[in-house]
């Protein structure tokens, strides 16, 4: 059997055109989803500078959570809508995804974040998300494994997912790829002039003009921002994962633990993936290493979860950077005074499961087709005005 | 090469294999290893790196001296959970 040649799924290397219509600097999942929106509506002249390969940032080194419990409505709405997006996504991409709906159970142990999750749950029923405040037994019933005893109650939704993330970016790389979209790997940006009715890009691969340009590198963001003089809030935050050796399927839902940020689901290859949160210093750097250190907070963690997993071997760790803001919400629209410079950053380390629906709105958006709320509500201004809404399920 | 020819025999990765993510366009080993699943089974590519290394640069074109080996990962070998949680958190700073 000869098999057909294959789709281009990846970048190319090679000089840049002199011009174009808008410019996205980033091809993680934001970016890449946002090219394919806009091509696919239509807009011509899109190029994609990533300064490494496809999936080398927090796209392709994300746990692949897929949730509809958030605790601010917006969030909820847009989850549903991407959760959506994503169930088609095999269908209309051609691609396999992985994706598999085995809901996602969040474990608390105090009374004041039982406290916090019924609102939530309260907010999300409301929304048509039929999560339930659950008790231990029940707990149990859906992960035998679980030492449910040293819980207070769970938070269960049966509809949220998990997905492989890497085909999410090669598939919107190649359904942009065919509607005209260039997207040019290894080719870091090192300067940004702005000019008269345009932006001026130095890349190691040359320059290229465009009046608009959208910073969708996520952690790298404050950085492409400082290349114009324009002073993001954001910040890096390095977190880490492990992924174990492949188990016959045995974990249905994605279990979480509030208060510990522990978070783990077995892939669809059998692999469990996790990690957990460990407090850092807040820096500017952009930390990749991995550390002992969270292989045993990882490792205690699972192991007081579900005891049986001590048994259970790690294969491999690695980590990505979270982009983060100070109330837990993202950084979209028109940086103020920079006509034509748009920002779709500070996803807070929830940017993978977000990106199917965000970059359809911010594709209306450009296109002046149709606005969203999300544009007044996560606009860079609010952090000066006091104008912010916290959102309170980041996770890990 | 045969076609069927397996580079990795953690995630049965064969010949063929390779030579379809060159065709599709990854060209490092970091791309070619997400595409594939090559080296993240038990080995790690302790096994397959170098093989894959050699089909990649038959494949593409590029000298095989050109490729850069993908970023080796801890732990050195699969691990036991029961281990790692059995470290006292003060050996772990660092």
């Amino acid at each position: 059997m000869t098999a057909s040649p294959p789709k281009r799924l990846a970048g190319v290397h090679g000089p840049l055109p002199a011009n174009a219509e808008l410019v996205i600097v980033g091809g993680g999942i934001m970016g890449l989803a946002l090219a394919y929106n806009l091509a696919v509506r239509g807009q011509k002249g899109v190029v994609v500078l990533e300064a490494s390969y496809l999936a080398s940032g927090a796209s392709g080194r994300n746990g692949g959570g897929l949730r509809q419990q958030w605790s601010t409505e917006m969030n909820i709405r847009l989850m549903q809508e991407s959760l959506e997006i994503c169930g088609g996504f095999a269908r209309d991409m051609g691609i396999n995804v992985w994706m598999r709906q085995g809901g996602y159970l969040f474990l608390m142990r105090t009374a004041e974040t039982r406290a916090q999750i019924e609102r939530n749950i309260a907010l999300q029923n409301r929304c048509d998300v039929p999560t339930r405040l659950i008790g231990t037994d029940e707990a149990r019933r859906l992960v035998p494994e679980l030492a449910a005893d040293q819980f207070l109650a769970a938070s269960y939704n049966p509809t949220d997912a998990v997905v492989f993330p890497w085909p999410f970016l090669w598939g919107y790389a190649g359904a942009a790829s065919r509607h005209g979209v260039r997207i040019h790997t290894d080719t870091p940006v090192t300067a940004i002039e702005r000019r008269a009715n345009d932006y001026l890009l130095t890349t190691a691969r040359g320059t290229i003009a465009a009046p608009r340009v959208v910073n969708a590198a996520g952690a790298w963001s404050p950085r492409v921002a400082a290349l114009l003089g324009l002073t993001l809030p954001d910040w890096p935050a390095r977190h880490e994962i492990l992924s174990t050796e492949p188990l016959k399927p045995f974990l249905a839902p994605m279990v979480s633990v509030l208060e510990s940020g522990l978070y783990v689901s077995q892939s669809t290859r059998g692999e469990l993936v996790g990690g957990i949160t460990m407090h850092e210093a807040k820096t500017n750097d952009i930390q990749l290493g991995s550390r002992l250190a969270f292989l045993g907070a990882m490792a205690r963690g699972l192991v007081e979860v579900m005891p049986l997993l001590g048994e259970v071997k790690v294969v491999r760790q690695w980590a990505g950077p979270y982009d983060l803001t100070s109330d837990g919400n993202p950084i979209v629209g028109e940086a103020p005074g920079w006509p034509g410079f748009f920002l779709c950053c500070g996803f807070m380390g929830h940017g993978f499961m977000m990106a199917p629906v965000v970059a359809k709105y911010y594709a209306l958006h450009l296109l002046g087709r149709e606005t969203h709320p999300l544009f007044d509500r996560w606009r860079l201004s609010r952090f000066a005005e006091g104008a912010t809404e916290a959102e309170g399920m980041i996770i890990g | 090469m045969p076609r069927k020819l397996i580079l990795c025999r953690c995630e049965d990765v064969t010949a063929d294999d390779v030579a379809h993510a060159v065709a599709a366009g990854f060209q490092s080993l970091e791309e070619v290893k997400r595409y594939t699943g090559f080296g993240t089974g038990p080995c790690q590519g302790k096994e397959c790196l170098v093989p894959v290394a050699l089909a990649v640069a038959r494949a593409s074109g590029t000298p095989v001296t050109a490729l850069r080996p993908f970023t080796a990962r801890a732990p050195l070998s699969p691990t036991a959970l029961k281990q790692f949680a059995a470290l006292e958190e003060e050996s772990e700073r660092g």
